[in-house]
């Protein structure tokens, strides 16, 4: 899966939470729960929602590394790509 | 024969239109069954029935806008619907009164099998779906024998991705009625505030650890932890957790713990988890989920809105520390949950970092003193030092 697709993946589920948000111009640094607007039970669903389409395992401790939309694309990268190896 | 009403779901409400009917003329029912959809201004809310029985008549049509108390239906009890029991004497024809009549057309008859012979369907559903292009073999019936109800398929709506759904909440009228529930608690409830910083790192270790090997659909929230601890409690301390109407107080018999949920765009609402004292922490965090997502779609049930008997209300892990909260009449009490944060925290004499959440009591002291507010709210306090006792 290239970068266009993840990057892709993410805006969609972000936009399943927050419909109103253009994610294209959501700044990549900075924290999704602030520039969104997301609470602890969004974050929630949307890690769901990823482990469920992407069929990666995101363990509770790596929140943190998801929290910008930068951040949330190098993880799932190096998770599908650690996954096919 | 038992009249199905156009129910009361909180003091604010005067009128609802029926949207849709779940149910036909012969359909058997349930105590709980859903059998009506109605708009208010809390949403589009799904009806439930008190009276189990057989549906008898529908008195009032879709798209008709009429006063709470309107029967929109009438029940023939199990007793009266068995073939060879006394036929009652037939009950006068309630006269719904039609306050904002949108739609004259006359009700129509149960959708008759024909294109599609196996899907049980409602006629406003099925206009849903043909008006989506949704193909009715995948939807899955939850309405009554399996029947595709409107929310299905509103369900499926909102699954498929390119499709936007029209947003389904009014937030003008929502804030209509916050302000109305508002302005009667400040005007009719002497409040009194209490707070208390509690250490909450039992919680999160415990969590960390629970969480650590489940999938994602099955980790808890400490948001959950706090709703348990507050049910618990509130079965201790009976005073928080009731009505008062009518110049008195009346305990609830049941703990059903209002959840505030905050709507996006700027809608709030607070329905109820049933029985939340007797729910383990898993059927607590899964119903949560399930409330929260149905309240946010439109979708919250008419029970869920008008029985919580104390609510919870929290800020989630952003925000700020401290909330004083307003009751929601006819409650009582409403317990407000700040952010964690880390705090230096003297533990055994020595001082260490640990995650502190503040909580706080919004008490009506026409039922309870400070004081009394002072145990329930250490009460709860003590009840999250051992998660996993709850």
């Amino acid at each position: 899966m290239s970068e266009t697709d993840i990057r892709k993946v993410l805006r969609e589920e972000l936009n399943n939470i927050a419909p109103e948000v253009d994610i294209a111009t959501v700044d990549p640094s900075a924290d999704l729960r602030e520039v969104i607007d997301i609470d602890s039970m969004d974050f929630l669903n949307f890690i769901t929602a990823l482990h469920h389409r992407l069929g990666i395992d995101i363990p509770e401790i790596d929140y943190p590394k998801l929290v910008t939309l930068d951040g949330a694309v190098t993880y799932i990268g190096a998770k599908l790509g650690a996954s096919k190896t | 024969m038992a009249e199905f009403r156009m129910p009361s779901l909180g003091s604010d409400m005067e009128a609802g239109t029926l949207v849709e009917w779940l149910v036909k003329p012969g359909d058997w029912v349930k105590r709980g069954d859903i059998v009506a959809v109605i708009e208010t201004q809390k949403g589009a809310i799904e009806i439930e029935t008190f009276q189990p029985g057989q549906i008898e008549k529908i008195l009032v049509n879709p798209h008709t806008k009429v006063p709470v108390g309107t029967p929109l239906a009438l029940i023939k009890g199990e007793r009266e619907a068995m073939p060879g029991a006394a036929v009652p004497p037939p009950a006068v024809p309630a006269v719904p009164v039609a306050v904002a009549p949108l739609a004259r057309a006359p009700i129509e008859p149960p959708a008759a099998p024909s294109a599609a012979p196996h899907v049980r369907i409602s006629p406003a559903a099925r206009q849903l779906a043909e008006a989506h292009g949704i193909d009715l073999a995948a939807v899955t019936g939850s309405g009554p024998g399996g029947a595709i109800t409107h929310a299905d398929v509103e369900r499926r709506l909102a699954t498929a991705p390119e499709k936007k759904r029209a947003p389904s909440l009014d937030l003008n009228a929502m804030r209509t009625a916050i302000a109305a529930a508002m302005m009667r608690s400040k005007r009719e409830i002497p409040h009194y505030y209490l707070e208390h910083q509690v250490d909450v790192t039992p919680c999160e270790q415990w969590l960390a650890q629970k969480n650590a090997t489940l999938p994602p659909d099955s980790r808890l929230l400490i948001g959950a932890l706090v709703i348990k601890a507050v049910a618990l409690a509130a079965r201790r301390f009976p005073a928080f957790n009731g009505f008062y109407r009518e110049g008195q107080f009346e305990p609830a018999q049941a703990v059903h713990v209002g959840v505030a949920i905050t709507i996006r765009g700027g809608g709030l609402a607070a329905p109820a988890l049933h029985d939340t004292d007797q729910l383990s922490l898993d059927d607590l965090m899964n119903r949560m989920r399930d409330l929260v997502q149905r309240t946010r779609a439109g979708r919250i049930r008419s029970s869920e809105l008008s029985d919580p008997t104390i609510t919870v209300s929290s800020l989630g892990e952003r925000g700020v520390e401290t909330m004083y909260a307003i009751i929601y009449p006819p409650q009582v009490a409403i317990v407000g949950v700040g952010k964690t944060v880390t705090r230096p925290w003297v533990i055994d004499g020595a001082i260490g970092p640990r995650s502190v959440i503040t909580l706080t009591l919004s008490g009506d002291h026409r039922v309870t003193d400070g004081h009394a507010g002072g145990l329930f709210l250490a009460d709860i306090a003590k009840l999250l030092q051992e998660p996993a006792k709850l």
